[in-house]
């Protein structure tokens, strides 16, 4: 849709004829200004004044010193660092195999002549209510003593555990929550690329004779995989970012799972804002940064051998 | 755009609508159903523990309907939290953002859409870079600015740096791009200066982007924890959601008032959402929700 839209015929096309109305540059800059002014003030210096922490020794209260990588080589060499670090990206992994669910039932909404706004509204419910509020309730369904969780796996004859109070099993409980929680969203976007498929590409292997699953592996999932590939992309970026999950459902006086489930926004938030370690914590959000970067990088290089693009 | 494919996509999938396909309907009704009833059960039990007594609620093996329903959750939850503050301030934060967003990304998106000036390019890339930075790296940076201006435990804390997303200006700008140019230049011919054309023509034509902005926007603002967390240090001017997360520490495993709490603070969103589905299911394929 947004490469519609941005084709290079199209960008000539208005750059053109934006030549020709041309008025003073003065209302360009004068229309740009409140959005520079606040660009600049709460996203590009916040991020230079992060960049620059991350070297410095800063204390709660008065300025910083230099100390140059010290901040890094002590997070190189923090072993709740690299547990955070393991936490997020098992999390992620866990949200990534939400995404072909997403993409089964997005061909499946497809299918259907009926019900499928009724089902876009139940599947989309858990992303319209608050992180807070949902997390609340899987913290009580996942309770170990009561919750129903444990209570329907009794009667098939599993044993209960405590899921959001034993580290064992933490990251597992709330990535189901954030499967959960994303899904509608995922489903919106493979759903909009499910449409933009020609449907004679069907009517035409259906001549031929191809059965349903044929036509799903062989024509649907070539020319979904755009969508797919975008899916998986913002997937791995919010994964990367969790902080409420952990926040609400695992947070308590007594839990201490907590410990060893930190994600690394929470280690982030704990330094910079609990413990005001602010150089600390700027060296956990530039690595962050540079994880993100490195994942998107990566999905960008390997889409080269999936990414069907016509 | 998103609605032009769903009507195409839709008339042209009634006409494949053959006998082949009809015959199969009903299992992947029963496969959906089932997904459905997993998605939703979440919310069931919540509304049936609601209802129960905490002592019903946190016996083993649990009872499905409540057995003497009660609506004594709602009592508690109200008569013990400032609820309706609470409302209030994430009612009147979400309101400002919005407003701000929509001016701010309006503006913007229309001068790199459609005027000329130097520098024009570089800027949007600027723009465009801040939109792979995750979040948090903002945030030691935002949370000084907001203290120095003595804004700590304010309702614009919580929104001002909200309103300027490189998001907007970017989903505003697709939309002004789209509108063909013929309208601005009859505008011009009769004499309207830019902010006339800006404001008459143009903006009238982009409001399903903007709805669509501002029902995202309103969404990232109801749910936002982390942000409200850090400028309302005092404890007084929390939102909704810093309040509802400090519950859990007040009422432990008092679970049928914190589920009552749960659902009166996700409701206001849920309406909206109801009632707004359009906007925010075009938001969402035009983007992808950037969490």
């Amino acid at each position: 849709m947004t490469t519609d839209v941005a084709s290079p015929p199209a960008r000539q096309r208005t750059r053109r004829r934006a030549g020709g109305l041309l008025p003073s540059p003065g209302w360009g800059y004068l229309m740009i200004a409140p959005a520079f002014i606040g660009l600049v003030a709460f996203y590009v210096w916040p991020f230079l004044t992060t960049f620059g922490k991350s070297f410095m020794d800063v204390p709660a209260f008065g300025p910083g010193t230099f100390t140059g990588v010290d901040n890094y080589t002590e997070l190189l060499a923090d072993d709740r660092f690299w547990q955070a670090l393991r936490n997020s990206a098992l999390y992620t992994v866990i949200l990534l195999l939400g995404v072909p669910v997403a993409i089964v039932l997005a061909a499946l909404i497809e299918q259907v002549s009926r019900g499928r706004a009724l089902y876009r509204v139940l599947f989309f419910l858990p992303v319209v209510t608050l992180p807070v509020a949902v997390s609340m309730v899987w913290r009580f369904i996942y309770n170990g003593d009561f919750g129903l969780l444990n209570y329907v796996l009794s009667l098939v004859g599993v044993p209960g555990q405590y899921w959001v109070a034993d580290a064992t099993f933490t990251i597992y409980a709330v990535g189901v929550v954030g499967i959960w929680m994303s899904l509608g969203i995922n489903l919106i976007i493979l759903g909009a690329g499910l449409q933009s498929i020609p449907q004679d590409l069907y009517e035409a292997s259906s001549l031929d004779g191809a059965g349903r699953v044929r036509q799903f592996f062989r024509i649907t999932l070539p020319l979904l995989s755009p969508s797919v590939f975008l899916v998986t992309v913002l997937t791995v970026i919010s994964a990367l970012q969790m902080f409420d999950l952990i926040f609400v459902m695992l947070r308590s006086v007594n839990n201490t799972a907590l410990a060893d489930s930190k994600t690394i926004v929470y280690l982030f938030y704990e330094k910079a804002f609990v413990e005001f370690d602010q150089g600390y914590g700027a060296a956990i959000a530039i690595v962050l940064l540079m994880v993100i970067m490195a994942a998107t990088l990566v999905q960008f290089r390997l889409q080269r051998r999936w990414v069907f693009y016509d | 755009m998103t609605d032009r494919l769903t009507r195409s996509g839709r008339t042209e999938r009634v006409a494949a609508g053959s006998k082949a396909s009809r015959r199969g309907e009903w299992v992947i009704h029963v496969v959906l159903a089932v997904a459905a009833v997993v998605m939703v059960a979440p919310f069931v039990w919540q509304l049936l523990t609601i209802f129960k007594s905490n002592r019903e609620a946190s016996q083993m093996p649990p009872t499905l309907l409540p057995e003497d329903p009660t609506t004594g959750a709602f009592a508690t939850f109200f008569g013990s939290v400032p609820f309706w503050a609470q409302l209030t301030v994430s009612l009147s934060a979400l309101v400002l953002r919005v407003i701000g967003q929509l001016v701010v990304s309006a503006l913007a998106g229309y001068a790199f859409a459609r005027l000329r000036f130097p520098g024009r390019r570089l800027l949007f890339g600027l723009f465009i870079a801040m939109l792979m930075v995750p979040s948090q790296l903002f945030l030691i940076g935002q949370f000084e600015i907001i203290r120095d201006f003595q804004l700590l435990d304010t309702i614009p804390a919580l929104a001002i740096p909200g309103m300027f997303s490189a998001f907007g200006i970017f989903l505003m700008r697709q939309a002004f791009m789209s509108i063909p140019a013929g309208f601005e230049e009859a505008a011009r011919l009769d004499g309207a200066g830019p902010l006339r054309t800006f404001w008459y023509i143009m903006l009238p034509m982009a409001r399903p982007t903007m709805a669509a902005l501002a029902v995202l926007t309103s969404l990232y603002s109801w749910n936002d924890l982390l942000w409200p967390l850090i400028v309302t240090p005092r404890g007084d001017r929390r939102p909704i959601t810093v309040g509802l997360a400090g519950l859990q520490g007040q009422f432990g495993t008092d679970y049928p008032t914190l589920m009552a709490g749960a659902l009166v603070a996700s409701l206001p969103l849920i309406l909206i959402f109801l009632a707004l589905q359009r906007q925010f299911f075009s938001g969402i394929a035009s983007s992808g929700l950037k969490g």
